[in-house]
């Protein structure tokens, strides 16, 4: 399992760092907010990363994708976190094009993933129903009517779900509220007749939509993966996407953490740089040693997701490994990142104020690090 | 690609055909070789294998064939090591020589120093230990006084070393001496080696929480040292001892590896696992019933997989680089927190059958349990302190400015 990245992958990362410095700063999503974009990404940019194949990067060659593997998306979503970007990649390409190509059936897959990788369709995944990333938790039924299904209920927290053109949505078919089993996964349009969809306003500018559900006409070419057996490959797709995301947080703690470093270096107080003092150093060189943990756990999830004999239980350590460390270590410098930096780290026109507010999204999407540290010790068996 | 793959089959091989069964079984204390004048094997397989892994220099695997070492490249060095883990041999060999001195003689000393001394390394002929911390001189290590004067074509020593771990069983020592005292502390320093047999040396254990007595207090009263052993350049040992430090901290850094602490005369607990400890002295089957500590235990798994997964990346990393640098603190300060966190869950997990001293009511391996939890609090002090540690990465690796402190004698430069 290689743990430092292949010259292709640094190829790769030079080109994305340099994009999202040069062409989508933090100040970027300052705009998108301050400006109350109706989408909340620029549809401009998105456009120029989708020509880089950002949006094919790890969906295979037969379906127009590029087959960069998920270590190469996973690279391009540490950039985008350095500098925040707002864009469909977590939503479209990390989640619902990996839901596609790892439990879709070939007529799903030609359909829908050659128009993910030419931008032309924006999806997202319907999972949350509660405030907590619970997710066989799951009470909005998909009912078997005499030419597919019914589906009624409610979505919470789905990103990107007010722009996306086609949701894949985690419904019950059978079984307990509670139960794993039963789970089915759908495809519908976003336009269908019976589908609500509210915007949200969350605190890190970024996107997300409440969704009702009543009295949804689903086909029975709608359903993606197996009836009542949705759980497994969901699962499988949310480790991915948790991985990803771990890879996005990543970029984003060590942005702030060289933030952290330029302002000790230029600071003075009492005559002095503040990075001198013991007391600052010590907390600096414990929240460098925690993301050198980081980019380790981070390197070591996605080399796995493209190893082909990885098993289940392999990947979905890892991915509890790494969502529950970046966690923790993403708040942990996104904290101290404010209170180093003093006055002018509460300030709105000073930019750390967008990292902390990303780290408590972020944090929580898929399962905050105390759900991760829970499943860990499941899959232990403790 | 096709060369490396044969190497590993007929390490393989060789392995399956010298390395004997019961060194495939977890190391015990009493059984840790630590070689010198008068080696004690409690295991005769022990001998054996030491002998049989020396004679192709697989003690020292990438060490030079001109002095007894393997030649191995870095790569094959590797595979060697995957597959002594593979058949979980024990290390035939445990010795600061391997582990400190050796690297450092390589890079700084000169032929006949390296001639006279590791080869023997290699072969487990001589035990040495570390003269470095003095009484005065602790974290600040450089303001040492053991003073080292020229007579002549030798040396004399006199002043005083603590923690010098095995001091009273060691052959030889690798010391840190004063040989300028006009100048600023850091250049006034010499490394320099000497026979812990010479006239003038003796040695006194220290008993320490845990009641067992690795370290010791050494004396020197007019030591008589031949003049050509001093290592690199007059008054330059301070650079020298830096490097050992860093080579230091890359093998303390490997008791977060849950390897245990064999490398410092201890042995990783017969427990196994914390969680599973946990749950048989509770009585719990599929789900450990104590919450909190359930969670607790999680975190630790997670920390050690991650650093141990960066210690391998370090690895990587270092194949093209120079082996270890400052990065080494880190290592050093996760890996011995990382250690002393497993012991206290260790506590937690067994309840009171952890608190035991001696004698009734408690099975040797809880016993031991209580004695290496105590051991385990100086390995954030061994090898420079875990705030030393935090020192060295805000200087060396972030380059924050230097701490103001008030020393006469200039900065401190851990």
């Amino acid at each position: 399992m290689p743990l430092v990245l292949s010259e292709d992958q640094q190829l790769l990362q030079d080109s994305a760092r340099n994009f999202c410095q040069q062409v989508t700063p933090v100040g970027e999503l300052r705009k998108l907010r301050d400006k109350r974009n109706e989408k909340g990404f620029s549809e401009d940019i998105w456009q120029q990363m989708v020509e880089l194949g950002w949006a094919g990067m790890a969906i295979p060659e037969a379906f127009g994708g590029f087959e960069f593997g998920y270590g190469g998306l996973g690279v391009v979503l540490e950039e985008t976190g350095r500098t925040l970007v707002s864009s469909p990649l977590i939503s479209t390409v990390l989640l619902a094009a990996t839901a596609i190509s790892e439990i879709g059936n070939d007529e799903q897959k030609a359909q829908l993933l050659p128009a993910i990788v030419a931008g032309e369709l924006l999806m997202a995944l319907a999972l949350d129903e509660k405030p907590f990333h619970t997710p066989h938790h799951i009470t909005t039924s998909a009912i078997a009517s005499s030419d597919g299904f019914v589906l009624n209920g409610q979505k919470t927290f789905v990103l990107d779900g007010h722009v996306a053109g086609k949701l894949i949505v985690g419904a019950r078919t059978s079984g307990e509220e509670t139960s794993a089993e039963g789970i089915s996964l759908f495809v519908l349009d976003c336009d269908a007749p019976g589908v609500e969809i509210t915007r949200t306003s969350m605190v890190d500018s970024r996107n997300a939509a409440n969704i009702n559900f009543t009295q949804v006409q689903l086909g029975s070419d709608a359903l993606l993966g197996e009836l009542d057996k949705g759980y497994e490959g969901l699962e499988q797709v949310l480790d991915i996407g948790r991985i990803g995301l771990a890879a996005e947080m990543l970029g984003s703690t060590q942005a702030v953490f060289d933030l952290i470093l330029t302002y000790l270096k230029q600071r003075e107080q009492f005559g002095v740089l503040i990075g001198s003092f013991q007391g600052l150093q010590h907390r600096a060189a414990t929240m460098y040693s925690e993301i050198e943990l980081c980019k380790s756990v981070v390197r070591a999830a996605l080399a796995a997701l493209d190893e082909p004999d990885k098993s289940r239980q392999e990947i979905a350590e890892l991915a509890s490994i790494a969502k529950s460390k970046l966690s923790e270590v993403f708040f942990l410098v996104s904290n101290e990142g404010v209170q180093m930096h003093g006055g002018i780290g509460m300030t709105d026109e000073f930019d750390i104020g967008f990292y902390i507010k990303r780290a408590r999204v972020a944090q929580q999407f898929l399962g905050d690090a105390n759900f991760h540290r829970d499943r860990y010790a499941t899959l232990n068996s403790f | 690609m096709q060369e490396l793959e044969k190497f590993r089959e007929s390490t393989r091989d060789w392995l399956e055909e010298n390395c004997p069964q019961s060194m495939r079984t977890p190391m015990v204390q009493a059984e840790i070789v630590w070689g010198g004048r008068n080696p004690e094997y409690k295991n005769p397989d022990s001998k054996l294998w030491l002998d049989r892994l020396a004679e192709r220099g697989w003690t020292c695997p990438a060490w030079p064939v001109e002095y007894g070492g393997g030649g191995l490249g870095k790569e094959e060095s590797i595979i060697l090591g995957q597959e002594l883990a593979r058949i979980n041999a024990r290390p035939a060999l445990t010795s600061f020589g391997i582990s400190m001195l050796g690297p450092v003689l390589l890079e700084y000393g000169n032929h006949e120093q390296k001639l006279a001394h590791i080869p023997r390394i290699v072969r487990g002929e001589i035990r040495w230990c570390q003269g470095y911390s003095e009484p005065g001189a602790g974290s600040d290590l450089a303001s040492l006084g053991t003073k080292a004067e020229l007579q002549g074509d030798h040396y004399l020593i006199n002043g005083s070393k603590v923690w010098t771990s095995y001091a009273d069983k060691a052959d030889w020592i690798f010391c840190l001496v004063r040989t300028d005292t006009d100048v600023p502390k850091h250049s006034g320093i010499s490394f320099i080696l000497f026979d812990m047999a010479s006239d003038g040396i003796s040695t006194k254990p220290i008993q320490l929480i845990s009641g067992s007595s690795p370290f010791c207090e050494t004396y020197f009263d007019d030591v008589k040292v031949p003049a050509g052993n001093l290592v690199g350049r007059l008054n330059e040992g301070w650079t020298i001892a830096k490097r050992l430090l860093q080579h230091e901290r890359t093998m303390i850094s490997g008791f977060g590896l849950a390897r245990g602490q064999s490398d410092r005369g201890g042995t990783t607990s017969t427990m196994g696992s914390v969680e599973d400890a946990a749950m048989h002295y509770r009585g719990d089957k599929d789900r450990l019933s104590d919450a909190v500590l359930r969670d607790q235990i999680a975190q630790f798994k997670i920390d050690s997989a991650a650093f141990a997964l960066t210690s391998q990346r370090s690895v990587e990393e270092s194949k093209q680089g120079k082996g270890p640098n400052a990065t080494s603190s880190m290592l050093k300060n996760y890996g011995c927190e990382l250690n002393k966190r497993r012991y206290e869950l260790l506590l937690q997990a067994i309840g009171s059958q952890s608190l035991g001293w001696e004698g009734v009511g408690f099975a040797d391996d809880e016993l031991l349990v209580t004695r290496e939890w105590l051991r385990s609090k100086a390995n954030s002090i061994e090898g420079g302190t875990s705030e030393i540690q935090l020192n060295v990465i805000a200087k060396r690796v972030l380059g924050l400015p230097d701490i103001m402190h008030s020393s006469k004698q200039g900065k401190a430069d851990n």
